[in-house]
């Protein structure tokens, strides 16, 4: 089941197009990576779902409902450009902000003794945001995101300003909240964090999602059913013993050991690759080349960007 | 902005000066001179003309109040001293400067008329002690005109122009200042939570408008408790030290003065004994401090003043924060401030005008108008506005008050998510026809 659902969606700002008939599901209990280059829309797309913005065109359903202003207390959010009042005491601003997301002022004081204790900021209740670093800070923020259990988590560039420790604990907890029945949409350049987190994504560019699904079957689609094959007691070209329909697109040679990068026909399977390889050389590993979403990421954007201006200069 | 700059200021310039020269209409002012020493004293200005009477007061009274004149001076007939006192009916407050007028040149005559007699009693043998200084302090004369406000229904009420004068720019200049004031300070804290980038992370549990609404109004709130932190204080220390005044004194009603600033006047006649006069004189100053703090009507005034606080702050508090929300530091809040501060500067310079024109168009217009009303209005209060003007003024505000909010909105709700750009006149137009 998707926990949510925007349809058609359409934002423009004066001459700008900042989303164009997006479409996008959120199935329940994953962690949707929402992908995309600077200024391709991704924020004006949170803001949407935060009810921050409103759409010009497009629905939105929760949980199957079109989205109500009461389901606010039910979506945690964590902007990119994220602030504390300076002069405020941290506690207090945490009991304001968990109080804005319609927790009861006993409630929220429980949840944020437990949280202070988890994160190890409790010594830090009455101090000044201002004396805190920024880690320190970001900790703040991310528990005042979570506080109210939200059932939909947004982050937006969660990881940006974190060391790396910091990283570290962050994503531990966003895996945590997931196994409690989150689901997470988080934003993000940082492709690493991509592979290792998320097993939704979608791709925005120029205000269009251009590729969305779970990151196995992209990465299934995106791979080219190309092989590294490591061997040695070779010398010569592998070219010279392998059948035509097989691909051979490099091969290198460091002391004794060889790599080979061959692709395959796409109705071949890798043990014919070895049964071809095996008479000839010693082979010691053979990886499937699957592309990183780094890859996807830069080949599918910039292509569109090709499209789009040949289309363009089309038009001219 | 270079256009629009100058544009406002040539306005400045132009518009009260402008209706200045509308309000040229001629005053006239009734004259009823029972001594006969101030006739053809009075001379005619471009403002005013003064045309005597010869009737008794109680039918000049009469048809006074009939008659399109500005005002009616009574110069009552003294049997022993000079006439140094007088009364000054009009319908409304009297304007200052014809006060002041008059008591210049019935001052200068009776200086006159003392000198006079001086040099008559000098005709005495020259060993005479008296000195230049020692004549020229005895004729001295301080002439006193009690003004009387005339109602529709013929009651009488002594008015006190000074006091007017005091209280209607001590009142514009605390609205001025507390619109500044606490209107800076919404725009900084709006600023602050952008800067801070805090407030998308309150907006997305609020509304935009929740939260600009929210901050006016705390603000707004400190400004009022404030003011009546200021008042409660006020009002102890006036009515401590007006009841040890009380104590030493009996209160006197305006006829009562009348007559004591006719025997004072006496007193003042017998040269030699100036020294008793001015005590005399002390305490029937203390007297008229307390008769003119109970001619003030400090509910109305308290009243007026929080309405014309409360929604003129709301306004420009509204605007002040589109401003903050418009920009990405304090810095660059100079060229959208500029239409904010005008108009309240505007107003705190016409206040001088208006005090010497309370009833005029300037005056009218000025608080009518609802950028600068609120300080105007405060400032012509005391000297009496029809209750037409008053309710058309608020109106206007509230009006005024509501477009502010709706401008503001629209400019803060796109103006809070808008981070390092430059934003123009051309730019907030822009957000204003956004949707959403």
């Amino acid at each position: 089941m998707d926990i949510f659902i925007a349809k058609n969606i359409t934002k423009t700002f004066a001459q700008h197009k900042a989303l164009d008939r997006v479409d996008i599901n959120v199935p329940e209990g994953s962690i949707f990576g929402l992908l995309g280059p600077n200024g391709a829309g991704k924020t004006t797309f949170i803001r949407i779902v935060n009810r921050i913005l409103a759409p010009d065109e497009g629905e939105l359903f929760f949980y199957g409902k079109p989205l109500s202003p009461s389901d606010i207390f039910k979506i945690g959010y964590l902007p990119e450009e994220r602030g504390l009042y300076k002069k405020m005491k941290i506690g207090e601003q945490a009991l304001y902000l968990a109080q804005l997301k319609g927790l009861s002022h006993q409630d929220a004081l429980n949840k944020l003794r437990y949280w202070f204790t988890k994160f190890e900021i409790q010594g830090w209740w009455n101090r000044k945001v201002e004396e805190l670093s920024k880690g320190m800070q970001q900790k703040v923020q991310f528990i005042v995101t979570i506080i109210h259990e939200p059932k939909l988590l947004i982050f937006d560039e969660p990881f940006s300003g974190f060391d790396p420790i910091n990283v570290n604990l962050l994503k531990e907890e966003i895996l945590e909240l997931r196994k409690k029945g989150s689901t997470i949409i988080f934003s993000t350049h940082n492709m690493a964090s991509v592979e290792e987190l998320c097993d939704h994504i979608a791709l925005i560019n120029n205000a269009r999602k251009i590729l969305d699904g779970n990151v196995w079957e992209i990465k299934k689609t995106y791979k080219t059913n190309t092989y590294e094959v490591q061997f040695t007691r070779f010398d010569g070209d592998t070219r010279s013993f392998l059948p035509p329909a097989f691909e051979v697109l490099e091969q290198t040679t460091i002391n004794e050991h060889f790599i080979a990068r061959i692709r395959i026909p796409a109705d071949a399977k890798p043990n014919d690759l070895i049964r071809e390889m095996l008479p000839h050389v010693m082979i010691q590993s053979v990886n499937e080349i699957i592309p990183s979403m780094n890859d996807i990421f830069i080949r599918t954007v910039t292509s569109q960007n090709q499209d789009s201006s040949i289309s363009s200069s089309e038009t001219i | 902005m270079t256009v629009l700059g100058p544009l406002l200021m040539a306005a400045i310039v132009i518009v009260p000066v402008y209706i200045a020269t509308m309000s040229n209409e001629v005053k006239t002012l009734s004259v009823i001179d029972e001594t006969g020493f101030f006739f053809g004293k009075f001379k005619d200005s471009e403002s005013i003309k003064f045309h005597y009477l010869v009737s008794d007061i109680a039918s000049a009274k009469a048809s006074f109040s009939k008659s399109g004149d500005y005002a009616l001076l009574y110069i009552p007939k003294t049997e022993l001293s000079l006439p140094t006192s007088a009364i000054l009916y009009s319908k409304s407050q009297v304007n200052i400067n014809v006060l002041s007028y008059i008591k210049t040149v019935m001052g200068k005559r009776v200086e006159e008329l003392k000198l006079e007699a001086k040099l008559r009693d000098l005709k005495l043998p020259d060993d005479s002690k008296l000195t230049t200084d020692d004549i020229l302090r005895s004729i001295k004369a301080s002439v006193e005109i009690n003004t009387i406000k005339i109602g529709n229904e013929g009651k009488e009420e002594k008015s006190y122009p000074e006091v007017s004068v005091i209280l209607g720019l001590f009142s514009g200049i605390l609205i001025y200042f507390f619109i500044f004031l606490f209107g800076s300070q919404v725009m900084r804290g709006v600023i602050e939570e952008k800067t801070n980038r805090i407030v998308e992370v309150i907006i997305s549990s609020v509304k935009p408008f929740q939260l600009m609404m929210g901050k006016i109004t705390g603000i707004g709130l400190v400004g009022l408790t404030q003011f009546l932190l200021w008042v409660v204080l006020t009002g102890a220390i006036v009515t401590f030290v007006t009841s040890s005044f009380s104590s030493k004194i009996k209160p006197g009603s305006a006829t009562e003065q009348l007559i004591q600033s006719q025997a004072k006047g006496m007193t003042a006649m017998q040269l030699p004994n100036a020294a008793d006069s001015t005590k005399v004189t002390g305490e029937q100053s203390k007297n008229e401090v307390i008769d003119a703090i109970e001619s003030i009507d400090f509910p109305v005034m308290i009243g007026m003043f929080i309405f014309f606080f409360i929604f003129g702050y709301l306004m420009y508090a509204a605007l002040f924060a589109a401003v903050g929300s418009a920009v990405d530091s304090e810095a660059d809040t100079q060229q959208f401030m500029l239409p904010l501060t005008v108009p309240l500067i505007v107003a705190i310079v016409m206040a001088q005008y208006v005090l010497q024109e309370p009833q005029g168009p300037v005056a009218f217009w000025f608080s009518i108008i609802p950028l600068t009303s609120p300080v105007i209005m405060m400032v012509r209060i005391p000297f009496g506005v029809s209750y037409y003007q008053i309710i058309l003024s608020m109106v206007l505000l509230v009006a005024g008050f509501l477009g502010a909010t709706w401008l503001a909105a629209k400019i803060y709700r796109t103006g809070i998510l808008m981070y390092g750009k430059k934003v123009s006149y051309k730019e907030l137009w822009k957000w204003l026809m956004y949707r959403n």
